[in-house]
């Protein structure tokens, strides 16, 4: 449970601090595709016993970049490029695990997460990814949140939008396969997305987003874990319904709030002329 | 007063065939600064047909340039190839000598865009935060934990008339508001040319001659070289000093009050030619 703990938070920020990137970018998409990928590493990973996670990473990161190649330079729609990858590595591990038989259950644990089994090689793969992601967001900040708000308004700011897009794209297969270990493969889009729109819902700010989000997914998690553990369940399943409320919460918090905030503008209005500098900051229009 | 032929490069065939057309020699001031020169410029996209054609022009600091033609005429492209967004197929387009697609020094040039990417998705920012932007230099590990230019972005956003809107979030604002916000932007780093890409589409009219009116202090009070495409000839009578009219290759340019229905109607076709000779004097 202490692993399981350590090994839950530590997705549980790096994911959504990344997936806040992803999400805006509208390339939730590319999540699902390399949790398919990482499947396909998992499954070669089991047959030539080498480290799966290890493997998955390799598939994960390397993919990202042929996916981000193919949609920069244009040669295919967004879409294409991430359906090819997505039904080529599904295929691949489909033939892989027919072939041989034995590892199931462990795949089973790889699709739907093993976190309360999870061990020390996977924490401290975990861990390093972490390290690599927070230190890219950290120092990247500027160039990440321009080329969020728009890829030719950040060109012209003199950001690097190319070599942007690419670490984006190869992080985003790091933050998949460090995922897969807590919700399982086919769950992983779930703790990217799922905090971010939920921290969207009440963030004014970028800053304030990212910590929200963060704050989402480690509540998700422990609440998940600590429910799964009690009652019994699969953890991955139970965290994944945990963002689900706390998502279903940020709404009703914010639609308190945004009530609250036009009622205000309204007695506002009624008791006293608020002149331009001073109006209520609000974002109910 | 500016944006001239370019004989320079030997662009014979245009020329010739746009001499009719083109101001008095006398009309042309040579003496300020070319900040961005289309010299025999093409594009095509994907191979097929040009969406511009051998264009040529010259614009000189302090100009408020206006790029009027209908829609699909290339304008955007033009304005793309100027930000080296796109590299041109034959030809080159230079930004302060420059080629645009090598072109590195971007706080010189600031950039107001028709629409934006991250817009619709709860783009967690305010206003503030989005103007911040505009104050990038470069790489710095530090960004995160760093805010920076207060003093300049209260200056940008007063410049833009919005500063009772700088906490809002940019998602909240309304479509004339948030293209006041990206003007904050663009100018906040104080940039020696700007490019502004139909910042009224979606603007009723008051609110597009308030916008104007800011383009043009923008321009006077400010210095800055201005670079406005636009469909609406309204933008080019108040406060442009030369235009470009473009249907795929160059119609017209010159001083915008050389420009005569003549010339619209080349751009435009004969039925909006009525209209447009209507607002020509309406609007002066």
């Amino acid at each position: 449970m202490t692993r399981a703990l350590i090994g839950g938070s530590m997705v549980a920020i790096l994911a959504p601090a990344f997936g806040l990137f992803i999400v805006l970018r509208r390339l939730s998409l590319i999540a699902d595709t390399l949790s398919h990928v990482a499947l396909m590493g998992v499954a070669i990973g089991f047959v030539t016993s080498i480290y799966p996670t290890f493997v998955a990473l390799i598939a994960t990161t390397s993919s990202a970049a042929g996916i981000e190649q193919l949609r920069s330079r244009g040669r295919l729609p967004g879409d294409a490029a991430l359906a090819i990858f997505l039904y080529s590595s599904l295929a691949i591990a489909v033939i892989v695990i027919s072939k041989s038989s034995g590892f199931n259950a462990d795949l089973f644990g790889y699709l739907f997460g093993t976190v309360l089994s999870i061990n020390d090689r996977d924490l401290w793969l975990i861990g390093i990814l972490l390290l690599v992601v927070i230190l890219f967001v950290a120092s990247f900040y500027a160039e990440l949140t321009q080329s969020a708000f728009d890829q030719d308004l950040a060109h012209v700011s003199g950001v690097r939008v190319t070599a942007t897009n690419l670490a984006l794209a190869i992080l985003t297969g790091a933050t998949v396969t460090a995922s897969m270990r807590v919700v399982g493969v086919l769950m992983v889009g779930a703790l990217i997305v799922i905090p971010v729109l939920a921290a969207l819902r009440l963030a004014r700010g970028f800053r304030t987003a990212l910590l929200l989000a963060i704050g989402f997914g480690l509540l998700s998690v422990w609440v998940g874990l600590v429910v799964a553990f009690y009652a019994d369940l699969a953890a991955g399943g139970s965290i994944v319904l945990t963002t689900v409320a706390m998502l279903a919460l940020a709404e009703v918090i914010g639609k308190a709030r945004d009530y609250f905030s036009a009622r205000r503008v309204a007695s506002d209005t009624g008791w006293s002329a608020s002149t331009p500098s001073d109006q209520p900051e609000i974002d109910a229009d | 007063m500016t944006i001239e032929p370019n004989e320079t490069m030997g662009a014979t065939d245009t020329v010739e065939s746009q001499a009719a057309l083109r101001p008095e020699e006398s009309e042309i001031a040579t003496d300020r600064a070319v900040v961005c020169e289309f010299s025999n410029t093409w594009y095509s996209y994907g191979g097929g047909e040009p969406a511009v054609e051998d264009v040529s022009f010259k614009v000189r600091k302090g100009d408020f340039a206006a790029i009027l033609g209908p829609n699909g005429s290339g304008k955007t492209t033009l304005l793309r190839l100027a930000l080296g967004l796109l590299k041109p197929t034959r030809g080159s387009v230079e930004l302060f000598g420059e080629s645009s697609a090598r072109f590195r020094d971007w706080s010189r040039v600031g950039y107001v865009p028709q629409r934006v990417e991250g817009m619709g998705t709860r783009f967690p920012a305010t206003v503030e935060e989005i103007v911040e932007q505009g104050l990038y230099r470069g790489f710095n590990p530090l960004a995160i934990f760093r805010r920076h230019g207060h003093k300049e972005i209260l200056e940008a956003l007063d410049v833009a008339g919005i500063s009772h809107l700088r906490r809002r979030p940019i998602e909240s604002l309304s479509v004339g508001q948030r293209q006041r916000a990206l003007i904050a932007r663009a100018i906040v780093g104080q940039p020696e040319l700007l490019f502004l890409d139909e910042p009224v589409s979606g603007v009723d009219a008051v609110g597009r001659d308030r916008f104007h009116e800011l383009i043009s202090s923008l321009n006077r009070e400010h210095g800055m070289t201005v670079f406005l495409i636009s469909h609406d000839i309204g933008a080019v009578m108040q406060g442009a000093t030369v235009c470009a009219c473009i249907n795929r290759t160059v119609v017209f340019h010159g001083p915008s009050h050389h420009m005569t229905g003549e010339h619209l109607s080349e751009l435009y076709g004969f039925p909006v030619d009525v209209l447009l000779h209507d607002a020509l004097h309406e609007h002066r």
